[in-house]
């Protein structure tokens, strides 16, 4: 049993076939990137429910607009859907009626972009996490994957579009404020650096304690988010998920995925090993043929 | 179907490869069986769907929604389809790397299986794509996604089918009298193995591993971080059950086409199979208990989930596991049969239970799919089937390669 050249060749293309594949997260946050993530602040106790950010938001990006009764009303959930990027749901709560805005979270590691096979859910460096067309073959496992469930797809369309909001990233590129920060009447929304908006979200918690209930979400909720939200109420009550991880979601396929190259090194030596230690034998056994 | 006599003879005879193709493309026996009276209606109607989906949208002929994106499509044909093929790399490691001679006669026919199911599954996939047409964008590099595991089953997909499409070759150069051909792709034969059975390795824990990111949407009995691993294991006895009842279907249909010697051997077959499987089954279960007992899986248990979860594991593994030791001592046919039957209904449930059934199974409007879905998907299927039928009546499968080619075969054994 020796190692001939024809399978030397054949060991060393599997092993670097291997090394292009699996080695780093392409949603990980680029620690050598000098940018910091963009992010939105929303605070629920300024929100009045007037559906501007909507309305604005639906016009910026081709959407219909609502039924003129479509209105956030306490106990009935409305959800976005592939004609609609961004609702405003009420609440009724101890505090009475709380409204909460839903949308993409723009998660620091995103568990669609980590799902996509083709990079077309993109964590851009600036923050949102943008689809693009081009690349996108509608495998819809961005959306098995999301934990906030928030990309949407055309279903009833033969060119199908992913539908979610992508914090208005052209706005973004060209120095403007997203659409809905820019337009938002009661000052709900605030844009920056997320690491400033965490700070302030906090700074407005220790000014007020008795208005704010003491956390912020999307600071640490699925590995942290640009998106983050400020309450007078446990954020459970008005309509969030509080059982998510803290972690990242990428982090529960990385196992999977590092054991890759070393079954694709380890598996074909062995089951070669294995081929030679019974060839021997092949001669014995004719009478089953 | 009693012409395999006149096939044999045509198998290198000279004519002209354009005649021999449009000849062999001529249908044998008779159209009107049970089979394509049942399965040509609902070919033509699956046709008709999927030019439906394809002019107004996926959601046109699907009950898909927001919340449950992938359902029958995805979660039978694909990750069900794929865990029943897996016994072309079971097989295939037994005869080649083990060299176990004993189950040579039933390599061809496995390998064509399991070539096929991927093709056909994977064909599946596309009708399932919103836009197909960028199906090229992983494979051509401009846009890698490394750290998806899809982007891993994807490929391994496609090179998998390329390494079976090389196992089973040597049959189409017999087929078509190639000797140097047959020669060259013989050669090949194990480096394709190898390779095949890492793929599968790896691609048939990853249909698992794609819904480990789904943490929150599976029901906390099916989901938990070994999936992949449960999901490689159970690929196995799959597999087999599946050569098993694949097997004893072909034993009669292509009846005149297997020569004595291996109808004679079919059952000693059956019996290494079954035991196999019995204890691949065992070690799942065990695996199983652990990730039951790990995951603290006993407070779910007192709900119709939780009774759903107990019928699976006793009902559709526990049980035919049972049945595959006991037809393994009584030396049964019959039992091993059932076992490999039951065995399979209990994968399609395991399958369907993380992918279709326990996916947002608290959802208010739950996932059922329409009759259009069975449809296509029985149509893919039984297309399937037609074509595995045409290359076993045309392509030395089942039946004994031609002379030439044993006599090769004997000569490069001394």
């Amino acid at each position: 049993m020796r190692i001939n050249r024809m399978n030397f060749l054949k060991i060393l293309g599997l092993t670097g076939l291997t090394i292009t594949s699996g080695k780093t997260l392409n949603a990980s946050p680029d620690p050598e990137s000098q940018t910091e993530f963009f992010g939105i602040l929303y605070d629920s106790t300024r929100c009045v429910g007037c559906q501007e950010c909507e309305i604005v938001c639906a016009k910026a990006h081709d959407l219909p607009q609502n039924a003129s009764d479509d209105m956030p009303v306490a106990g009935v959930k409305r959800n976005t859907n592939e004609n609609r990027r961004s609702v405003i749901n009420a609440y009724e709560t101890k505090n009475g009626e709380v409204y909460a805005k839903n949308q993409c979270m723009h998660c620091n590691q995103p568990a669609c972009a980590s799902a996509c096979l083709t990079q077309a859910m993109y964590k851009t460096e600036q923050g949102p996490v943008i689809w693009r067309e081009d690349k996108c073959m509608g495998c819809r496992y961005c959306m098995v994957s999301c934990p906030f469930d928030v990309p949407k797809f055309e279903y009833l369309s033969p060119n199908p579009k992913i539908v979610k909001c992508d914090m208005c990233f052209d706005q973004i590129e060209s120095g403007q404020l997203p659409i809905c920060v820019a337009n938002c009447p009661a000052e709900a929304l605030s844009f920056g650096s997320r690491r400033e908006l965490i700070a302030e979200a906090h700074r407005r918690i220790y000014a007020n304690p008795d208005l704010y209930y003491d956390q912020v979400y999307g600071e640490h909720e699925a590995g942290g988010t640009s998106f983050l939200y400020l309450s007078s109420v446990p954020f459970a009550e008005i309509g969030l998920r509080t059982e998510l991880q803290k972690s990242s979601y990428p982090e529960l396929t990385k196992g999977f995925l590092y054991s890759v190259p070393s079954i694709f090194v380890l598996w074909p030596a062995l089951l070669l090993g294995i081929f030679k230690s019974t060839k021997s034998n092949s001669n014995i056994e004719e009478e089953y043929e | 179907m009693n012409n395999s006599a006149h096939i044999l003879a045509k198998d290198n005879d000279g004519t002209p490869l354009w005649t021999f193709l449009r000849e062999a493309l001529k249908p044998k026996g008779k159209i009107f069986t049970p089979f394509n009276v049942v399965s040509i209606p609902i070919i033509l109607l699956g046709l008709v769907i999927i030019i439906i989906r394809f002019a107004k949208g996926i959601g046109s002929v699907t009950n898909l929604t927001q919340e449950v994106p992938w359902g029958l499509w995805i979660g039978f044909d694909v990750v069900t389809g794929v865990a029943f093929a897996g016994g072309a790399y079971v097989i295939t490691f037994m005869v080649y790397i083990l060299n176990m001679k004993k189950y040579h006669s039933i390599v061809r026919v496995t390998v064509l299986n399991g070539f096929l199911a991927y093709v056909f599954y994977a064909g599946a996939l596309l009708l399932d794509l919103g836009r197909p047409w960028n199906v090229i964008n992983p494979i051509i590099g401009n846009s890698f996604g490394v750290s998806s595991v899809l982007f891993l089953v994807a490929w391994h997909f496609l090179l998998y089918m390329i390494a079976q499409l090389i196992e089973f070759s040597p049959a189409i150069a017999e087929w078509l009298g190639a000797r140097r051909a047959r020669k060259i792709l013989s050669g090949m034969t194990i480096a394709a193995v190898i390779f095949g059975i890492t793929l599968s390795t790896l691609h048939q824990s990853g249909l698992g591993a794609l819904y480990l990111m789904a943490k929150e949407k599976i029901h906390p009995l099916w989901y938990s971080e070994f999936i992949p691993i449960l999901f490689f294991v159970s690929s196995i006895f799959a597999g087999l059950s599946m050569v098993i009842f694949e097997g004893s279907i072909s034993q009669k249909v292509f009846y005149h086409q297997i020569n004595e010697k291996h109808h004679r051997a079919h059952n000693g077959i059956l019996q290494g199979l079954a035991k196999i499987c019995a204890i691949a089954m065992f070690a799942y279960f065990f695996l199983q208990l652990l990730v039951f007992v790990h995951g603290k899986r006993w407070i779910f248990i007192d709900s119709p989930m939780g009774y759903w979860y107990l019928t699976e594991l006793l009902g559709f593994v526990l049980l035919p596991m049972m049945l595959f030791f006991y037809s393994y001592r009584k030396q049964n046919v019959f039992i091993i049969k059932l076992a490999a039957f039951i065995t399979m209904l209990g994968i399609i449930l395991n399958r369907l239970n993380v992918t279709v059934i326990g996916f947002r199974w608290d959802a208010a409007n739950h996932y059922y799919p329409s009759w259009m879905e069975i449809v296509v998907t029985l149509t893919v299927i039984f297309i399937e089937i037609w074509i595995f039928r045409w290359i076993i009546n045309r392509l030395p499968v089942l039946r004994d390669a031609p002379l030439w080619a044993q006599q090769i075969d004997s000569e490069t054994k001394k």
